[in-house]
């Protein structure tokens, strides 16, 4: 999977899932500003990324985030 | 000193319409609610009768996190409240600076808590739910789903007592009132309608097998009846205190005037007269009524051989032979946990529009039937006072009164 296609596929389910503008999903957007989500949104947004990354991302991965640009790279990472 | 207590406001989610407007229609034409599922004949149902609703769009209305617990009994529920407290002018914002309470009926959560297991199931993790099933799956799915979006500061808690709920949630809402602890509550029940939520009942083979007529199926007093045909939905019925309600300007519906309740402490399943006719005395003394002023019965009746037979031995014996008596369960089948509330709502509109809605589907009354005046087509009629039985496995029974609100 090319990065173009992570970045597809992320703005299709956080648009989905957590109905967010996906004009907003701009890789040097802040990630977890931009999505503003609370402690349970968190475990759904674990679901979703191993329904179409494969992986679950550890609360230490999402440390580790701060732009969607860092969301991305982490997934391309997980899947090689 | 006691307050008045009265009701405000009134919806409905159900086999027979969705809002009031539908239901009103259905109830003076007689319409039933009830289907044949195929579903239920490939799951293995003995019965594959049922009351059917559609599942609401709530994406109009509330956002993913007020969606995502909810599952049918609060999705139903919502959307009687919604209707309910547009009735009663009650919004969001008043009912955070005014304490306002949830009590609500719900007896459980069959297809939310197995649709979760199976996904456990599937995938061997369970940290793979989604935060949004443990709303679903607790059997006060409504109370924490409806108290948070509707902003409810008062009580707060879910009332579980078989198909007698909907009702012990008005009449328990009733007292808190009464006694002054609250000034307007949220009270109602809720039914799912799914796959599992029926068949450990359909296993016991009280459900009707009159597939080739489904809407003749529920035929509550009938000599040939064969048993009981499921239903849900939800239904809300807003109180408050007369203060409150004046004091708001709200249109007043009704007036509670007294709750009667009683336990069989006998067997679980099977009716009881003495457990009834109690709850019946509790209601008519409460109210300090003779019963003759009673104008109509919304009986219990849900369409089985031993239990509309049982309650109309006990209307008999307290009400004699010419009190008016139907069972909206003819149209709506049995709408359990909900029926309680729902059947106040049915009640309250046959009280403001001056009629009795059929007991649809009575060809032959039974024996005991046949003692009491059982209303089979509709009737225009001025009710001044109502009265509701509700009754419940483990033999839990509620009678409510109600009378036309005079200043």
């Amino acid at each position: 999977m090319n990065k173009e296609e992570i970045i597809t596929i992320t703005k299709s389910f956080l648009s989905d899932e957590f109905e967010i503008n996906s004009n907003k999903i701009i890789s040097e957007n802040n990630f977890h500003q931009t999505l503003d989500l609370d402690s349970l949104d968190y475990v759904d947004l674990v679901v979703v990324i191993e329904e179409n990354f494969g992986f679950k991302p550890t609360s230490d991965d999402f440390k580790t985030i701060i732009s969607f640009n860092d969301f991305y790279d982490l997934v391309d990472k997980k899947l090689k | 000193m006691e307050k008045r207590v009265v009701i405000t406001g009134i919806g409905i989610y159900s086999s027979i319409g969705i809002g009031k407007n539908e239901v009103l229609d259905s109830l003076r034409m007689g319409k039933s609610g009830i289907i044949y599922d195929k579903e239920r004949e490939e799951f293995g149902y003995r019965s594959k009768l049922t009351g059917m609703v559609k599942k609401p769009d709530l994406k109009p209305f509330l956002s993913r996190r007020e969606r995502i617990g909810m599952h049918q009994p609060a999705m139903y529920a919502y959307m009687a409240t919604k209707e309910a407290l547009e009735q009663a002018k009650l919004e969001s914002d008043y009912m955070s600076k005014n304490e306002t309470g949830i009590i609500y009926g719900n007896d459980s959560t069959a297809g939310a808590v197995i649709e979760t297991i199976d996904k456990v199931r599937k995938r061997k993790d369970t940290t793979l739910i989604g935060s949004g099933d443990i709303f679903q799956n607790m059997n006060c799915t409504v109370n924490m789903n409806l108290s948070t979006i509707f902003k409810l500061k008062g009580i707060n808690l879910s009332l579980s007592a078989a198909c007698a709920s909907g009702s012990h949630s008005i009449g328990m809402g009733y007292l808190l009132i009464k006694q002054g602890l609250q000034e307007r509550i949220v009270c109602g029940g809720a039914q799912e309608i799914n796959l599992y939520a029926m068949a450990s009942f359909d296993g016991l083979g009280t459900f009707s097998t009159r597939h080739e007529e489904p809407t003749k199926a529920s035929r509550p007093f009938d000599l040939n009846r064969d048993g009981l045909v499921p239903s849900g939905g939800a239904a809300t019925i807003i109180i408050e205190s007369l203060e409150s309600a004046k004091k708001r300007n709200a249109t007043i519906l009704g007036e509670i005037i007294s709750y009667g309740f009683s336990s069989n402490g006998d067997h679980i399943s099977n009716p009881n007269l003495d457990g009834q006719y109690r709850s019946l005395q509790m209601a008519l003394s409460q109210a300090k009524l003779d019963p003759k002023l009673i104008d109509y019965i919304n009986a219990h009746a849900t369409s089985t051989p031993i239990g509309d037979s049982t309650e109309a031995q006990a209307i008999y014996s307290v009400f004699g032979s010419k009190t008016p008596v139907s069972s909206t369960k003819s149209m709506t089948g049995h709408e359990c946990w909900m029926a309680g509330a729902s059947e106040i709502a049915y009640s309250l509109l046959m009280m403001k529009y001056n009629f009795i809605a059929p007991n649809i589907n009575l060809e032959n009354p039974d024996e005991n039937s046949k003692k009491i005046n059982i209303i089979a087509e509709y009737k225009e009629k001025n009710i001044d006072i109502l009265l509701s039985n509700s009754f419940g496995f483990g033999g839990t029974n509620s009678s409510l009164i109600i009378k036309r609100f005079i200043k």
